[in-house]
């Protein structure tokens, strides 16, 4: 019986190309950031649970608007809208649970560079996004949601800007709270909830007080669900999409920026 | 850039002052404090000492991932500091935690780490095809990391730091947590990869066993200042054997006068004065001849034993604790003060 050996067929090639070209490391970050859901498809349902509760239990109880048209094409974009805000804000605590373990540690003395690390799993939250965008469709399109499809894949767009930069800005979150798990879930329920209702994603803000419409009015999410709406039903308002794609752009620039920075400093 | 470098001219490891501090409570803690060391390639060094010796924060320094406060490192050349994305191209880590995502497949985590150190997929799959061999591996990479047992994992880990077949291979405390066969297999695996490879080898440990077992070279790491570096023999050997006489009360005097001779210290005794204890280098060439000596004086000596000594005596006598949590260190009344050798 041999004993099996362990060589060193690896050593030659290993000078070759070590990591460092970055849209290489991104895509192979992104690509080991799907692989889970790939392989557990369901887990997309996780951030759709509290919208398809609502679509499920409140929408029903809106007036229907004048002309006919289903409540749902003004609730919905707002319910796709908070699915990729949830989605994104809990996505940190995968990194959180990988700073625990010690595969984050792992990633980090390999020669992925920083930046891809953080990017690479920013981009990966398009992917679910998307997913959970068809589903909420599909289910409200026999109730009445009519299917604007060049609207929806516009709306994607921007939303996909926005999860990125708050995807960022989770995994920065759970850096900072360095894998302590309740610091992370703290911080993101207490900033989820007044985002979302700040930006009328529930109820409009039009009867509201002065001072709870400028905080709306701070609030990007606010502008974004308000292009979504006219986008998803079809309508290209150019100032109201523009004011969109800029907060949206805006998340991503500063997620990033505080995401890299947080990475850059994990080590050197 | 510095250019022209030849790392592989340079030691595998070589620090100089390497110092790490951390801020607490408005305390500056000290958790590294000028470490001075060079690895030569191919070695295999191990880093004993305490918990919270410094041991792992040395260690994650070498590894990038915690800048130096002072002083400096080089891994095959490489400035940690300065160059460590080069020095994360030649090194291998295995940390006390688990290196394989805890919701992927360990396939996938292999095949992966192997990619982002430039391998192609079909020298990714062969190597992982050997160390699924090398490492026991069957059955285990295609399940998600996270049903796996503690001694797979930990397999798996090795083999995440291995993929890329890196000059120099850190492992903190691999077989921490593993029961006691798992740990002789892991060490095994350990001590057969360094000789098949040639890798410079780097392990930290607070097992004397391990330490023992498998480094050419300890080094001795306590309050993260290195107190101790040698061969576990050298280091042993220095310290003498410790030979322990039960006589007659009344002969004591004669005895301890006898051992004193041979050890060059005087022997401690036990409260009842009938029990002596002494390092004797060399103690079990010398008992044999001392038992003849105490005979032709007409005393019998009613039991003798002759103990080599451990890692963890080493420490002791360094450092005046033991190693070892509890029993020995609370026992000692005062710290036993025996010399090195010199």
């Amino acid at each position: 019986m041999t004993t099996p050996t362990i060589r060193v067929t690896a050593r030659s090639t290993r000078h070759g190309r070590a990591g460092g070209r970055l849209p290489a490391d991104i895509t192979r970050v992104m690509v080991r950031e799907l692989k889970p859901v790939l392989r557990e498809p369901v887990s997309v349902f996780m951030a759709m649970v509290q919208p398809l509760v609502f679509l499920a239990l409140f929408a029903p109880l809106l007036p229907d608007s004048g002309g006919g048209m289903s409540s749902l094409q003004w609730f919905v974009p707002g319910m796709v809208a908070m699915t990729a805000l949830v989605g994104a804000t809990i996505t940190g605590s995968n990194l959180t649970e990988e700073i625990t373990s010690g595969s984050h540690e792992r990633l980090l003395v390999s020669p992925i560079s920083r930046s891809a690390l953080l990017i690479g799993r920013a981009l990966k939250e398009i992917v679910p996004m998307l997913v959970q965008t068809l589903i909420i469709v599909a289910l409200c399109a026999p109730f009445g949601f009519a299917v604007h499809p060049l609207g929806i894949v516009a709306g994607v767009v921007v939303l996909a800007l926005f999860a990125v930069g708050v995807g960022s800005l989770s995994y920065a979150l759970a850096l900072a709270a360095e894998g302590q798990e309740w610091l992370f879930w703290t911080v993101q329920q207490t900033l989820l909830f007044p985002v979302l209702l700040l930006a009328g994603v529930l109820l409009p803000l039009d009867g509201a007080p002065r001072w709870l419409r400028w905080m709306s009015e701070a609030n990007p999410l606010t502008h974004i669900v308000r292009a979504e709406r006219a986008l998803f039903d079809g309508r290209f308002p150019a100032v109201t999409v523009a004011w969109a794609v800029a907060a949206a752009a805006g998340v991503l620039v500063a997620g990033l920026a505080v995401g890299l920075r947080s990475m850059q400093s994990a080590g050197r | 850039m510095t250019t022209h470098r030849t790392p592989h001219d340079a030691p595998a490891i070589e620090a100089t002052g390497l110092t790490r501090t951390f801020r607490a409570k408005n305390a500056t803690v000290t958790a590294v404090d000028g470490l001075d060391l060079t690895v030569r390639t191919g070695e295999m060094v191990a880093f004993l000492g305490p918990n919270g010796a410094g041991k792992s924060t040395t260690l994650r320094m070498l590894t990038t991932l915690l800048p130096p406060t002072s002083g400096a490192a080089r891994i095959g050349g490489f400035d940690v500091a300065r160059e460590g994305r080069r020095v994360r191209g030649v090194i291998g880590y295995v940390g006390q935690g688990n290196g394989a995502g805890h919701w992927h497949h360990g396939r996938d985590e292999l095949v992966g780490q192997a990619r982002a150190h430039g391998m192609t997929t079909a020298q990714a799959r062969a190597r992982v095809d050997e160390l699924t061999d090398a490492l026991e591996l069957d059955g285990v990479l295609d399940r998600k990391v996270a049903t796996l047992s503690g001694g797979q994992r930990r397999r798996l880990d090795v083999a995440l730091g291995l993929m890329h077949a890196p000059d120099v291979l850190f492992l903190d405390e691999p077989s921490t947590g593993l029961d006691p066969q798992n740990r002789a297999n892991m060490q095994e695996q350990i001590r057969r990869m360094h000789r098949d490879s040639g890798a410079t080898v780097v392990l930290t440990t607070h097992y004397l066993e391990e330490a023992d077992a498998l480094a050419e070279r300890v080094v001795v790491i306590d309050h993260g200042r290195v107190i101790a570096d040698d061969s576990a023999r050298a280091l042993k050997s220095g310290l003498g054997d410790r030979v322990t006489l039960d006589v007659a009360s009344g002969d004591a005097p004669a005895v301890a006068a006898r051992l004193a001779a041979l050890a060059g210290h005087a022997p401690e005794r036990s409260r009842d004065g009938r029990t002596l204890h002494a390092r004797v280098p060399d103690g079990r060439a010398h008992v044999a001849r001392l038992l003849a000596d105490l005979a032709a004086d007409g005393i019998v000596a009613d039991g003798v034993t002759v103990v080599a000594p451990t890692l963890d005596d080493v420490f002791l006598s360094l450092t005046g604790r033991s190693l070892r949590d509890g029993a020995r260190a609370a026992s000692g009344s005062s710290p036993r003060l025996e010399e090195v050798a010199a």
